[in-house]
């Protein structure tokens, strides 16, 4: 992972000599071993649009506003109006990419107008679990099953046998727990639900997996991370999830959650990717990646992904697009890394490019993402 | 129809007015007659859409759409009477706070303030109107949400014994707090407008009840307020109105659980949050079909609620009548 990392930081550092104009091709070949680590230079220019989840914004804001500094012809605007007004749009051809928390589903592509569609993952983001306690600290050990039953609502109190056997030492008071969650449709619910089904039968047959679901009634719901954050802070005995970037950036409380290899692992960009890179074949159909094997992992986590179609109508924005979507999903992951999301791990870079690759233009062969 | 129509000639009318209804100038006529149909036109247009956009899902789920309280995007199925009836709860505890406090405040300001604060006050409350909702909001979250769970809540617990509706867990957020801060927010509509109609009261009046020997209080209450009536009903439609259909600041406070409220602490959940905070990743089958159908029940609660508010007007008019000459 850190070897994925430092490549992308070397490609960056080569991105970003390339954009001076008196630098030479010689130099800039020298700088790294990756055939596509220049490909940018192929982006004929243009004005991209593109739309969807709220997830990806800041990234993308800062991913798309460090190209253009370096290709100054390219320009992306991004809407940031929620997944489901992204897949609308793309299914309406209104913008060149969407961008959605979770992939386009069989009937969401049967809705799409222009073709064949391909589903890149881009961004790679994990869920932490906060509460407020007084007198106890971050770092409270819950295993997946207390987890659910605290959602659940079948543990109730602080000092349930079941939180406090796993945590000898820890000061735990009677108050009953109040569960938070997400009331605004979120990557971030789905996540989270996605967890608690894989590791609960009772949460499976019950509420389940999606964006929005029904919680079990008691729970309280508040907009956005900043909403959740903000209750579980101004108010004690609290539960909640909270977005990865979100916990780091603002030293939140979170749980360590016991992995499937029975270890207790905290939320971090490392464990995170450890998680991730127990999967390197995701597709769009097949992507959710929480709960993965491995002694390192933290198994709250998924990815966030772009949709385009496979041929394009129009030649320069086709190949302009897939030339930053590459080096959004390479050489831009390092952006990702300053704004406290979990780079993609080398095998989802790789998956990325492949997808890539097949994006024709008008004729429907010629392959758009090319190396010379 | 010829443009030419002289319009019957309304008695109290004065002569001008007379004249410039009797303009011919069809282009004048014309251009205000656009001008008046367009709206008519925008409200149907964007009823019409909304209608053909929540279609299918009053289609799909039919009556039970209003009558269930079962709300799953994960297993389709939708029903917005929890919405429906937490839209009404919040409103009803708003107003229930905002009227007496509204028209308290208005006649203080228009009877029992000196005229030199009169217009300080007086500004001091319609500022009250220019403070964005989402700072409501985050007030109401992050101050009067704590507030409320340390002392509010208790108080009334303690006070009630504990008895509806004032049971169940203390959080903070929840309806008391929802309705709490949306009386802040439409406390300047109740004001201000009740305020300018009290003083519109014609002096003469106040001064004959005056002369025939009424106390200061007997004044307001029979000659002023009644007088004033129908305006300050006005007000309190107005204000209902946004207290209705206020999104962003309810969304923040309520606790966006939909489930049927057992308690002024229960947290709960408006159509118009549910709008809000689902709208964006609204992409199972039924979803946004369903919420544009919420927005079309919010329209129609508005409705309602506005008629029932005009035939009140009317009926408290006709008691009057009848009972006038009774000081």
């Amino acid at each position: 992972m850190l070897t994925a990392a430092a490549l992308a930081l070397g490609v960056v550092l080569s991105a970003c000599s390339s954009g001076s104009p008196s630098s030479t091709p010689k130099a800039k070949s020298t700088a790294s071993s990756d055939p596509y680590a220049q490909a940018d230079l192929h982006a004929p220019g243009g004005a991209l649009t593109g739309a969807g989840s709220t997830f990806d914004q800041p990234f993308f804001t800062k991913a798309f506003y460090v190209y253009n500094q370096q290709n100054p012809g390219v320009t992306v605007n991004y809407a940031s109006i929620g997944s489901g007004g992204g897949i609308q749009q793309f299914q309406g051809q209104t913008v060149n990419f969407g961008a959605s928390d979770v992939p386009m589903t069989p009937v969401d592509i049967a809705g799409a107008t222009g073709g064949q569609v391909l589903q890149v993952p881009v961004a790679l983001g994990g869920v932490t679990i906060s509460y407020n306690v007084p007198g106890v600290g971050t770092g409270l050990k819950l295993t997946p099953k207390v987890l659910a039953d605290i959602f659940l609502g079948n543990v109730k109190n602080w000092n349930d046998s079941a939180i406090k056997n796993l945590n000898p030492g820890v000061n735990l008071p009677s108050n009953p727990i109040q569960t938070v969650h997400r009331s605004d449709g979120s990557g971030t619910t789905y996540i989270t639900t996605n967890y608690l089904s894989v590791v609960s039968q009772a949460w499976n047959s019950g509420p389940g997996t999606g964006k929005s679901v029904s919680w079990p009634s008691g729970s309280v719901g508040e907009k956005g991370n900043e909403g959740v954050a903000g209750f579980i802070k101004t108010t004690p005995y609290t539960i909640g999830y909270v977005e990865l970037a979100y916990a780091l950036q603002n030293r939140f409380t979170y749980a360590k959650i016991e992995n499937s290899a029975g270890k207790f692992v905290s939320p971090s960009l490392a464990s995170v990717a450890a998680d991730a890179a127990q999967k390197p074949s995701i597709t769009a159909v097949d992507f959710s990646i929480v709960n993965q094997g491995g002694a390192t992992s933290y198994p709250i986590s998924g990815y966030s992904w772009v949709l385009v179609y496979e041929l394009q109508k129009n030649q320069v924005l086709g190949t302009t697009m897939v030339h930053v979507l590459d080096w959004l999903t390479h050489a831009g992951q390092a952006q990702a890394t300053t704004l406290d999301y979990v780079p993609l791990p080398a095998n989802i870079e790789q998956l990325a490019r492949t997808t890539l690759l097949q994006v024709t233009g008008p004729d429907g062969k010629t392959q758009l993402l090319t190396t010379s | 129809m010829s443009l030419t129509t002289t319009i019957p000639s309304r008695p109290g009318t004065s002569r001008g007015l007379r004249r410039l209804l009797e303009v011919p100038d069809g282009a004048y006529r014309g251009a205000l007659g656009i001008v008046a149909a367009l709206f008519a036109i925008l409200l149907l247009a964007f009823v019409a859409s909304m209608v053909i956009q929540s279609r299918s899902a009053f289609a799909h789920f039919g009556l039970s759409f209003l009558t269930s309280t079962k709300w799953d995007a994960v297993h389709h199925h939708f029903g917005a009477l929890t919405f429906i009836v937490g839209t009404l709860e919040t409103t009803f505890i708003a107003m229930l706070i905002a009227i007496p406090i509204g028209l308290g405040c208005a006649l203080a300001l228009a009877f029992a303030t000196p005229r030199r604060l009169q217009v300080p006050l007086g500004s001091a409350v319609e500022l009250l109107a220019a403070v964005p909702s989402v700072v409501y909001g985050l007030w109401g979250l992050l101050v009067v949400g704590p507030w409320m769970r340390e002392y509010i809540e208790p108080a009334l617990a303690h006070l009630t014994g504990g008895h509806f509706p004032f049971s169940g867990a203390q959080i903070g957020t929840g309806l008391l707090l929802a309705g709490v801060i949306l009386s802040i927010m439409v406390l300047p509509t109740m004001v201000a407008i009740s305020r300018d109609v009290l003083m519109a009261v014609p002096e003469t009046e106040i001064e004959a009840a005056f002369a025939l020997g009424a106390t200061r209080w007997q004044v307001m209450r029979k000659v002023v307020v009644p007088g004033a009536r129908t305006g300050i009903v006005g007000a309190t439609t107005l204000a209902t109105g946004r207290a209705l259909g206020e999104t962003i600041a309810v969304t923040m406070v309520i606790g966006n659980t939909p489930a049927l409220a057992h308690s002024f602490f229960s947290t709960g959940a408006t159509m118009a949050s549910v709008i809000a905070n689902e709208f964006t990743e609204a992409t199972e089958p039924y979803h946004l079909a369903s919420l544009i159908a919420v927005g079309v029940l919010l329209l129609v609660v508005a409705v309602v609620v506005n008629l029932a508010a005009r035939l009140a007007v009317r009926s408290v008019g006709h008691q009057r009548a009848i009972g006038v000459g009774v000081l």
